[in-house]
């Protein structure tokens, strides 16, 4: 077997993005919309700690360990919002919240 | 990645762990990943989205990031996810598990993904040269104190990041004080 570089890692990244982005678009749940974006930073958190190791210091894990700090507090902030929403108007449904529609 | 090896082989460290770990490992996040977005069920995605944040952890692990492992075990998916199952217990309804699991528009969200797809695979294709080995890979035994050293800083001095972990207790604070407000009946 051929050893483990970077670009291994870069490529798991990239496709873990992908499928967050594809999440993101497609899908009509908004807490699933919610939880791709989590995917969506962790490919990107993956990226940081496989170009730490490239690099050989710790810069991209310090950066990872914020973006998780970042992610805890957009998922709160993210679902106090969907909750809010939802007293509103009983729909977790992206087609159906359209106040703002013209 | 293997000239660091190499050296870590030479110093007495074993390996950590073999190809075929990364290979299960990775194929793991992906299909999990490729599961949350598409089951119906909103708690069957979330427990998907678990296994891939501990099959990430677990790459982070093969990457000599330990203490990574422990902050993305602890926070993310102990923390984050069980918020997560505890919003999709209060706005479960059972109409929005039995209708179309894809919105109207789905058709141009595959192709942008499809796009964005084909831009990631030409940059790796023309820019493998770019991700060669560079540094001299940090040693596993102290990665907790040096994470440590450049958060809180050394004794008497500042680290590198330690204004940027006050401003990330200052954002806490701010996401604390919005999820408490926005999910009081009367403000």
């Amino acid at each position: 077997m051929a050893p483990i570089t970077t670009l291994h890692y870069l490529v798991v990244a990239a496709a873990l993005f992908v499928l967050g982005v594809v999440g993101v678009l497609i899908r009509r749940n908004v807490v699933i919309v919610l939880m791709s974006i989590e995917l969506i930073l962790n490919a990107v958190n993956l990226n940081l700690v496989a170009f730490s190791r490239m690099w050989g210091n710790l810069h991209g894990q310090v950066f990872a360990i914020f973006i998780i700090v970042d992610a805890a507090a957009e998922a709160a902030v993210g679902l106090g919002i969907l909750i809010a929403f939802f007293r509103n108007k009983e729909t977790v449904n992206v087609d159906e919240i359209d106040l703002l529609k013209w | 990645m293997n000239p660091g090896m190499n050296a870590a082989l030479n110093s007495g460290m074993a390996p950590v762990a073999t190809p075929w770990f990364f290979y299960v490992l990775a194929g793991m996040a992906v299909i999990s990943g490729g599961l949350v977005i598409t089951l119906r069920n909103a708690v069957h995605a979330a427990l998907a989205l678990i296994v891939t944040l501990l099959s990430v952890a677990s790459l982070y692990l093969m990457l000599y990031a330990p203490f990574v492992t422990g902050v993305q075990i602890v926070v993310y998916a102990g923390g984050i996810m069980v918020l997560f199952l505890f919003v999709i217990m209060l706005v479960n309804i059972e109409r929005s598990s039995k209708e179309h699991r894809f919105n109207r528009i789905w058709p141009a969200g595959l192709a942008a993904a499809c796009v964005l797809l084909a831009l990631f695979v030409s940059a790796f294709v023309k820019g493998r040269a770019l991700f060669a080995d560079r540094g001299m890979p940090l040693p596993e035994s102290s990665n907790t104190q040096q994470i440590a050293t450049m958060l809180y800083g050394e004794a008497g001095k500042m680290g590198q990041y330690t204004f940027a972990f006050e401003i990330a207790s200052l954002l806490l604070l701010v996401a604390i004080l919005g999820a408490v407000i926005m999910t009081k009946k009367k403000i």
